[in-house]
């Protein structure tokens, strides 16, 4: 696997290496990064936070597992769950694939400006190789 | 700290291995996705690079009962030249120093392969005994040697299409036995419950025939798929499953033990005299997670802990070897404490998986 050439420029991400994208209709979409999809590998299990329930930032919520660790996700912002996505449960391996198609949850922020406060591509990419070494 | 490098570092980097710091050694965690390897061995044939592991020769007269003392396994049961036998090297309180093979060659060479964290503890420890018993012998760490496994259903097949000329020796080699063959010492043995060789060779060499190896279309294979794969095989791993604290006949090693015959060994008079109170046993996970090291057991008959927790790739579900109450029997239903969860998990005999077959 080779490393992530450019990051997906109209995504946000937090310094726990989830990506966040907006939605039109006022959502946000949660992944993990290449990066952190990298660091774990091969993933073969998803425990995806309950749509309704309420979350804080930075609140544990969801458990990506890999062959070698199990990682904990953290929610991005203040809000609710609104969905979570299924088809993990049985192609867990889809966050390998392809790490910014294969969300995990869904949240309505309450707070839109939540969101425009998170990292922003190159603030991420800056984190990342300052964990490099 | 540096870490160490085995001969086929620049290799590894080159067929683009993720490297990790294992126990000081630099070596290949994965060369992409670890469950795709595990799936090559189980289905064809892949290559492993364990040249942090430590080959020892044991010269001298009298090596034999020098051993027979030294290793918890007899090492009688070797008559014929290059015969393998997997022991524990025990403390005299019955703790596990490490495991190893040893390896009869004549009746004054024996050839023992020991785990890499463990060697110089290990040798300094032969070393002590020997100055004792044996002083005549001599203890060769053999830093010279790289050892390069092969394994798979396909390994043999591939194996002399990399060495020309050796197809007999491939194909005649026993399990558990091995031969010289040129500069190499070939072992019909491995770690991964698949058909296979581990192949002890000059470090010089190494690089070459790794090359030669792939080119025969054996693929590299990393750490990461060798734990899934001795997992499956019910193998277990010092460190994890039995250490200093632990004795053999709690770590499902009591068929490498001998306490039958009158040979005396390290460790025996502690064996004979501890009741055994717990068992290593597999689990498989009913629900769904992920196994892990450390996570704690119950079961009517008290708590246990997982020794060794993973996913099986073969089995496409969470398998684990646990020490538990030796009450708890096969079938039974335990609780595995997994986060803030207890999940179910069924207490099965291992191996999970033997020659590609599942066995749950």
């Amino acid at each position: 696997m080779s490393n992530s050439n450019s990051l997906p420029g109209n995504l946000k991400y937090t310094a726990s290496h989830e990506w966040v994208n907006k939605e039109t209709d006022g959502t946000i979409t949660i992944g993990i990064t290449q990066h952190a999809q990298e660091l774990l590998g091969d993933m073969v299990f998803v425990e995806s936070p309950a749509v309704g329930r309420q979350l804080k930032a930075k609140e544990e919520c969801a458990i990506a597992e890999s062959v070698k660790a199990a990682a904990d996700l953290y929610a991005p912002v203040t809000g609710v769950v609104v969905a979570i996505n299924s088809e993990l449960g049985d192609t867990p391996e889809k966050i390998n694939t392809d790490p910014y198609s294969a969300w995990i949850f869904k949240m309505k922020p309450d707070n839109a400006a939540d969101v425009d406060a998170l990292l922003d591509a190159s603030a991420y990419q800056t984190l990342v190789d300052s964990e490099a070494h | 700290m540096t870490l160490k490098q085995t001969p086929l570092n620049v290799a590894h980097r080159a067929m683009g291995a993720k490297m990790v710091d294992f126990g000081g050694w630099d070596m290949p965690l994965h060369y992409g996705s670890q469950i795709d390897e595990h799936h090559q061995v189980r289905r064809d044939a892949g290559m492993f690079d364990v040249s942090h592991m430590r080959t020892l020769d044991m010269r001298g007269e009298g090596v034999r009962d020098f051993l027979r003392y030294l290793l918890a396994n007899n090492v009688d049961k070797l008559q014929s030249s290059g015969k393998a036998l997997y022991s524990c090297l025990l403390r005299s309180d019955g703790g596990v120093i490490d495991d190893l093979i040893v390896y009869f060659m004549d009746e004054e060479w024996f050839r023992i392969v020991v785990n890499a964290g463990t060697a110089d503890n290990d040798i300094a420890w032969m070393i002590e005994q020997a100055t004792v018993r044996a002083p005549q012998l001599q203890i060769t760490p053999r830093k010279d040697l790289a050892m390069i496994a092969v394994q798979g259903p396909n390994a043999a097949a591939k194996l002399w299409l990399a060495l020309p000329g050796s197809q007999a020796l491939a194909e005649g080699l026993k399990p558990f036995n091995a031969v010289e063959w040129n500069s190499m010492f070939i072992a019909r043995t491995g770690y991964t419950g698949e058909d296979g060789f581990e192949i002890i060779l000059p470090a010089t060499t190494a690089p070459s025939f790794w090359q030669t190896l792939n080119d025969a279309g054996v693929k590299p294979i990393g750490l990461g798929a060798r734990d899934t794969l001795r997992l499956e095989a019910g193998m277990n791993l010092y460190g994890h499953d039995m250490d200093e604290t632990i004795n053999p006949l709690e770590a499902g090693l009591a068929w490498t033990v001998d306490l039958v015959s009158e040979r005396d060994f390290i460790g025996k008079a502690a064996l004979v005299a501890k009741p055994r109170a717990r068992k290593l046993v597999g689990l498989v996970l009913q629900d769904r997670g992920v196994l892990r090291d450390h996570q704690v057991v119950s079961s009517i008959h008290g708590d246990g802990e997982i020794t060794s927790g993973s996913f099986s790739p073969t089995l496409n579900q969470s398998i684990a070897l646990a020490r538990v109450p030796s009450a708890v029997q096969m079938g039974d239903m335990v609780q595995v404490a997994v986060r803030d969860k207890m999940l179910a998990a069924k207490v099965v005999k291992y191996p999970f998986v033997r020659n590609g077959i599942s066995l749950i």
